[in-house]
């Protein structure tokens, strides 16, 4: 079974670029450009040193003993909450903005949710002396207000979405926008693998670093590079891209993404896609939708503002459906639940989104043998307001 | 293919004015007699808007209407059934606008079914791409007598234009800048160099001018370089306001025809 993107920018019957013809220039300047560059040896030098001495990678593999001794099983954790602004977010980020710079591009814009795309995209512009616009859902901007003066300090310009309900999706559509209403020196750092073809190939393969290290850390620490299985959060997928990516082709290698169920997959407060949602069109991608009967979108909900999006990149709709990826849901209280167990056994306060990804622990039938990974994609610094709140610290 | 769009262009090949509104505002009942007041008052062609929850090519005015539209509880269906009858009165070629998702989740080939039961001509879908509508559409829309109206903008290619031109069918949409819809009150110096760039590859297809046009003077300078144009935002700012839906119809294509 093939998982990778075809010519046409499909994974199975998911994916396309349905961009209005505005965006095409732009869309079809990177689809054209962007396998010959990443691959450039320019670019390749440039990124591996950046990921190494400027984020910090390789992120540690980390065996988490007390965690395993409370499953009874092997858990380890990747932890990508201790890169540079503290998330998985910045493996992309640097890739694109060196995408940026070989395309001569003068001006980023960028959509955020919990605001960790945000910061990690304005990192690097202020590293590469760029000018950065991040859309952010006017609710996003009360509800993560430390990642907005974050990312305002780092020289870039927030501006608030005030359509919709005034997250990430609408967050999205005024990114979009921009990018119509400036079609030229512009690039836009989608932070997910969603949106038009190339970006779920581009966005995904940026992030890869984090399976191609967990495989030869797995092998150093164990002797062996197949983990049982790998798990992690998905909201639009990236984290849990670049955690699966090495491992599509190792069918024996369990690959479980989280979806944020809210208060409930019964309830209409959730973000659970796959677990819920029907195929169709959204931010110029075929993929699962939280939709109603006339295709209009509706409004998803979680605790956490990164889970917080009614789509899923299409690959990860692709393994859904091929049965290659197992998706399971987590609510907002079994999250808290788990984010406290991990800081409690290991010292470790995770961000919501990759708590999300713990809480499937609780959910999987564990053998004493078996090698869990945990992609722990965040830090929980940007919650602690709502973890404050909930355990009444 | 000849229909009420080929037949317009036929009797008339300058100062077409084409009017876009978005179903199911300002009241959800408004469409039918929207569509009379247009026809009554002298348009020529209109672009009736399905409304969706994320309309990334519009700007705030028609994301505005769309968002009040739908809480009116306009949908796909609703409006084939506001449109059942709209052939008995109204004679002028009547497209479709919208983005994919509601097509796609009502059934493209139900949909184009519906279109030419209740009398379209043709259809807009900004999120619809060329290749996509090649490979997947084109055979269906074809089938049941519906134009594809493709956009082009001023960073489209010739070479592009000319594929566009040979690929769609009515009249090419040309956007006049680089915007989403709404957002410009002009036309600016590159603006008349990219018409005149279009002019001269002499396209099969005629060509209306639309985004940005919100007067009087805008449409008569547009005009001059297409068979005419269209407007979207400032008919449906129009809308608003303390006058009869009737009177607000006819005053505002009046400042926009003949304004003295």
């Amino acid at each position: 079974m093939n998982y990778q993107v075809n010519d046409k920018g499909y994974y199975g019957e998911f994916g396309g670029a349905f961009i209005p013809e505005m965006m095409y220039p732009n869309i079809e300047e990177l689809r054209r450009e962007y396998m010959s560059i990443i691959h450039s040896y320019d670019f390749r030098q440039e990124f591996i040193s950046l990921l190494k001495h400027y984020v910090g990678r390789p992120s540690p593999l980390y065996f988490a003993k007390r965690m395993s001794e409370h499953y009874q099983s092997n858990v380890f954790l990747k932890r990508e909450d201790l890169n540079h602004t503290g998330s998985h977010k910045i493996n992309n980020t640097i890739g694109q903005i060196l995408l940026a710079k070989h395309l001569k591009k003068k001006r980023i814009i960028a959509e955020t949710g919990a605001g960790q795309h945000g910061v990690a995209t304005a990192t690097v512009c202020a590293l590469m002396g760029v000018q950065c616009v991040v859309y952010m859902g006017a609710l996003d901007v009360k509800r993560q207000a430390p990642n907005v003066k974050k990312m305002r300090m780092l020289g870039a310009e927030v501006i608030p979405a005030l359509s919709g309900n005034q997250t990430l999706k609408d967050a999205t559509n005024e990114a979009m926008r921009d990018w119509i209403n400036n079609p030229v020196d512009t690039h836009y750092i989608i932070g997910s693998v969603v949106g038009p073809h190339p970006y779920p190939d581009m966005v995904a393969r940026f992030q890869s670093v984090i399976s191609e290290e967990i495989r030869w850390q797995l092998d150093e620490q164990l002797g062996r590079e197949l983990p049982t299985r790998v798990i992690a959060c998905v909201g639009g997928g990236s984290n849990a891209a670049g955690a699966f990516y090495h491992f599509l082709e190792d069918e024996a290698v369990e690959l479980i993404g989280v979806e944020a169920a809210g208060k409930g997959i019964s309830t209409p407060d959730t973000a659970a896609t796959l677990t819920l949602g029907t195929p169709g069109v959204l931010h110029s991608s075929h993929s699962y939708l939280m939709q109603n009967e006339d295709g209009q979108i509706t409004e998803p909900y979680s605790i956490s503002a990164g889970l917080d999006y009614p789509g899923i990149g299409p690959l990860h709709a692709h393994l859904f459906k091929t049965g290659r990826g197992k998706y399971l849901w987590a609510t907002d209280e079994e999250v808290l639940q788990s984010a406290l167990l991990l800081t409690r056994k290991e010292g470790i306060i995770p961000a919501l989104e990759s708590a999300h990804a713990l809480a499937a622990l609780e959910k999987i039938k564990l053998q004493p043998e078996d090698v869990n990974i945990i992609n722990l994609s965040g830090r929980g610094d940007k919650d602690m307001e709502t973890y404050l709140d909930y355990f009444g610290y | 293919m000849n229909n009420r769009i080929n037949q317009l262009f036929q009797e008339k090949d300058k100062n077409i004015l084409s009017v876009y509104f978005t179903a199911g505002y300002p009241e959800l009942n408004d469409t039918v007699t929207i569509i009379q007041e247009l026809e009554k008052n002298g348009v020529n062609l209109i672009e009736i808007g399905m409304p969706f929850s994320d309309p990334v090519a519009d700007g705030p005015v028609i994301q505005n209407s769309s968002l009040i539209a739908l809480k009116n509880g306009m949908s796909v269906k609703k409006l084939f059934e506001q449109l059942q009858n709209i052939r008995k009165t109204v004679k002028i070629p009547l497209i479709l606008m919208g983005y994919l998702n509601p097509v796609l989740q009502f059934g493209v080939e139900n949909f184009c079914k519906k279109c030419q039961e209740v009398g379209i001509d043709g259809l807009i879908i900004p999120d619809l791409p060329l290749n996509e509508y090649l490979s997947e559409y084109k055979s269906l829309f074809e089938a049941h007598q519906l134009h594809n109206i493709l956009l082009i903008t001023p960073q489209t290619s010739d070479e592009r234009i000319l594929q566009i031109d040979a690929e769609s069918s009515g009249f090419i949409y040309m956007v006049s800048s680089s915007s989403t819809t709404g957002m410009k009150q002009s036309v600016a110096k590159y603006q008349t160099e990219y018409f005149e760039r279009v002019n001269r590859l002499g396209l099969k297809n005629p060509q209306l001018i639309g985004f940005g046009i919100s007067n009087h003077e805008t449409f008569q300078n547009t005009c001059k370089y297409a068979g005419g144009a269209i407007i979207g935002s400032a008919f449906v700012k129009a809308l608003e306001g303390e006058l009869t839906l009737n009177e607000r119809i006819s005053g505002f294509v009046k400042t926009i025809v003949n304004p003295e």
